[in-house]
């Protein structure tokens, strides 16, 4: 069932230090990943508030990627460990509500693993088009 | 009342780097139906001044309060572009730019997919500018004094240019002696110059120099602030040095050939780094055992090329060195036999290839060939190589194998990464802001790289560099003031519950509790913008500007949405 045409979108909120110029050096060095990633940049993945997540999926994304710095480089010394205890609370938080926390990812990927990021996009794609698009979609009418 | 959005959307092609993957007329045509929008163009290149005049003057023309570039990435060019929405009226922060190049074109071939990829970030980038909010950017006073780390030819040549603009400048050397790894060499390519006739005058120079104070046997404990307004704590110096810019040349390790136990090296007193062999030639004495040897062996790459040994780049030096130090031997013992084993020569840059031509007239061979080990044979040793040239294995019997050990970046380059949080790539060297247009400059403003650890080079190179360093370093000393962050996070003290869990978790002591009215104020000096106060507080009175959770949703449904 891996391919049946499902082309799932992902979200990515990616610190501009870290993981958004490892975006950037994906580009420079023209390694190829697939289009289905959207990126907002963020100053810190420590900025990444749980409800931006939220929304994403509601919204209908079918996955989220949080790209910080590795532990112990961030720009602004510790917003990654933020980052960190955010998302395992949220993904708790997802688990006990019956929702699939598994479409959250959160990845440390330095500037100059342009490959790397390349790579989790890549994976991140497959994995999500065998799990099938994201049933939490928002259907209710307002 | 703020006016209603009047958005300018400028689609680039950067002559085909976007253009050939992304329809850029297809996506100009949709940004044209975006709300907001009132003029949607395309342009070879938006960077060059006509891509800049079309935005000073539609801006000036049709009385637009927004602007959006839809071209690489904002790294690259958002300076460029927030000076010429200035320039036509548009506050700079009211800017938006859609990264289509680096993180679509580039990336993606199909050009349907990259085409209707950039649709969407256009898209979400309009939905931000919509709610940008004007900004204002600030100033701050910088220390007119720098910090050079490394006391050997590249921090030296940056204090010294430094000093000479009439900065103070602090020079910190772990070791004993300013010189670095230089003060250990003894000729120096393509001249084969004694390096004593210019670098003794060089540390002169520098110990003498009323701008610079130099720090020996010390280290760099402690480094806080930024660009303009460093305080670095030193060993040595009585409290922390202040500085307005940091120039990082902390230099290389040499490889150890230990790592290679084949090689024999330790083991057998016949085999020798191309260090270790400087400072014989520099004694005259090329003896092993107390013979002189008759058949001398050079060996090249290694420690470099190496994929085994995670060191997969080229060390850059090292072929010069083996061709200067070969060339040395056949003259000091002019009845030995001189051999090179190397996969590839590399004896780029100025005079290079000539050196390596008169390397071989002095009668050094050269043989392509990889050496699979070193063993002993009576007194000497034999050198086993394949010949990739022939396709079969050879023995060469030696008295004196000379390792050409490639540069490595030293263990404490992590401490000082981790002090400035400089990225490193990823073969250890600290990796600069970009490899072509700002290649001393560093992820963090007001700290530049020297030298051989930002990758290895030779004397010229590094000095080039140091140079180079110590000219960006002078620009915010020179103009006084840098500009500040204006992406700020500001309290509404209507929503502030005074909690103080903003206080808490901000790593820089920006926000505080106004002891008259009980709610958080943030410190716009203090604050770099990282935005963890705005995540943290449960009544969302903090907000990181330019990064507000309804310019950031608005984002994320435009992207989930298209």
């Amino acid at each position: 069932m891996s391919d049946n045409g499902f082309e799932p979108k992902i979200v990515a909120f990616l610190c501009n230090w870290c993981t958004y110029t490892g975006a950037d050096l994906a580009g420079t060095s023209r390694i190829q990943y697939p289009p289905n990633v959207r990126i907002i940049r963020l100053m810190c993945s420590g900025s990444v508030d749980p409800t931006y997540v939220l929304k994403a999926l509601l919204d209908g994304a079918d996955g989220v990627l949080i790209g910080g710095c590795h532990p112990g480089d961030c720009h602004y010394q510790s917003g990654n460990y933020k980052a960190r205890r955010r998302i395992i609370a949220l993904k708790e938080i997802l688990k006990q509500a019956g929702l699939d926390e598994d479409r959250v990812w959160l990845r440390w990927i330095s500037a100059s693993e342009g490959q790397r990021f390349a790579d989790t996009v890549t994976q991140m794609v497959q994995y999500l088009k065998e799990k099938g698009p994201n049933p939490m979609k928002r259907e209710w009418a307002v | 009342m703020e006016p209603r959005p009047r958005i300018g959307v400028y689609i680039c092609h950067c002559g085909t780097n976007v253009a050939a993957t992304v329809d850029v007329e297809a996506v100009t045509e949709f940004a044209a139906t975006l709300p907001g929008v009132v003029v949607a163009r395309h342009y070879t290149y938006m960077c060059s001044e006509p891509g800049q005049a079309l935005i000073r003057e539609d801006a000036r023309a049709l009385g637009l309060n927004r602007v959006v570039v839809a071209s690489c990435s904002p790294r690259m060019h958002e300076p460029t572009f927030r000076a010429a929405s200035q320039e036509g009226g548009v506050n700079p922060y009211q800017f938006e730019m859609a990264n289509i190049r680096e993180q679509c074109s580039w990336v993606h071939h199909d050009r349907h997919e990259a085409t209707e990829k950039a649709k969407a970030l256009v898209y979400a980038a309009v939905m931000k500018a919509i709610r940008l909010e004007p900004l204002e950017e600030r100033e701050a006073p910088v220390t007119p004094a720098a910090l050079v780390i490394g006391g050997g030819v590249a921090g030296m040549m940056a204090a010294l240019d430094i000093a000479e603009a009439g900065f103070p400048v602090y020079l910190v050397e772990k070791s004993d002696h300013l010189g670095g790894r230089v003060a250990e060499l003894n000729r120096t390519f393509p001249d084969l110059e004694p390096v004593s006739e210019w670098l003794p005058a060089l540390v002169d120079q520098v110990q003498r120099h009323p701008n610079i104070t130099v720090y020996l046997n010390s280290r760099v404990t402690n480094i806080t602030g930024f660009v303009g307004n460093f305080e670095a704590t030193v060993e040595g110096a009585k409290e922390p040095l202040k500085v307005g810019a940091i120039v990082i040349a902390t230099g290389y390790d040499v490889f150890d050939p230990r790592r290679k136990p084949e090689f024999g090296y330790g083991i057998y007193p016949q085999v020798v780094t191309t260090l270790e062999l400087e400072h014989r030639l520099a004694a005259g004495d090329l003896t092993v055992n107390g013979k002189t040897p008759k058949d001398v062996v050079f060996i090249k790459c290694v420690g470099s090329r190496d994929q085994q040994l995670g060191r997969p780049y080229c060390s850059r030096v090292c072929c010069m060195i083996s061709a200067k130090q070969a060339q040395l031997v056949r003259q000091a013992l002019p009845d030995a036999r001189v051999t090179v084993f190397y996969m590839d020569v590399r004896t780029f840059g100025k005079r290079g290839e000539e050196f390596y031509d008169e390397a071989r007239r002095a009668g050094v061979r050269y043989r392509r060939g990889n050496v699979s080990e070193i063993y002993r044979r009576g007194d000497r040793v034999v050198v086993r190589v394949e010949d990739t040239l022939l396709g079969r294995t050879i023995e060469h019997e030696a008295d004196l194998v000379v390792l050409a050990v490639g540069m490595e970046p030293r263990p404490e380059a992590a401490d000082i990464a981790a002090l400035l949080k400089l990225p490193r790539s990823a073969d250890g060297f600290f990796l600069e802001a970009h490899p072509k247009l700002r290649p001393v400059d560093t992820a963090v403003d007001g700290v530049f790289l020297a030298g051989c650890c930002q990758s290895p080079k030779d004397i010229p190179d590094t000095i080039a560099q140091a140079k180079a360093a110590a000219a960006s370093a002078l620009i915010p000393l020179m103009r006084g003031v840098v500009p500040m962050e204006a992406a700020t996070a500001i309290v509404d003290p209507e929503l502030c519950a005074g909690c103080g869990m903003c206080v808490e978790i901000c790593p820089y002591g920006a926000p505080g509790l106004d002891p008259l009215w009980g709610v958080s104020r943030v410190n716009a000096v203090l604050c770099k913008g990282c935005g963890a106060c705005a995540v943290t507080c449960p009544s969302k009175a903090i907000r990181l500007q330019h990064f507000t959770p309804d310019q950031i949703l608005a984002q994320v449904e435009a992207l989930v949405g298209w």
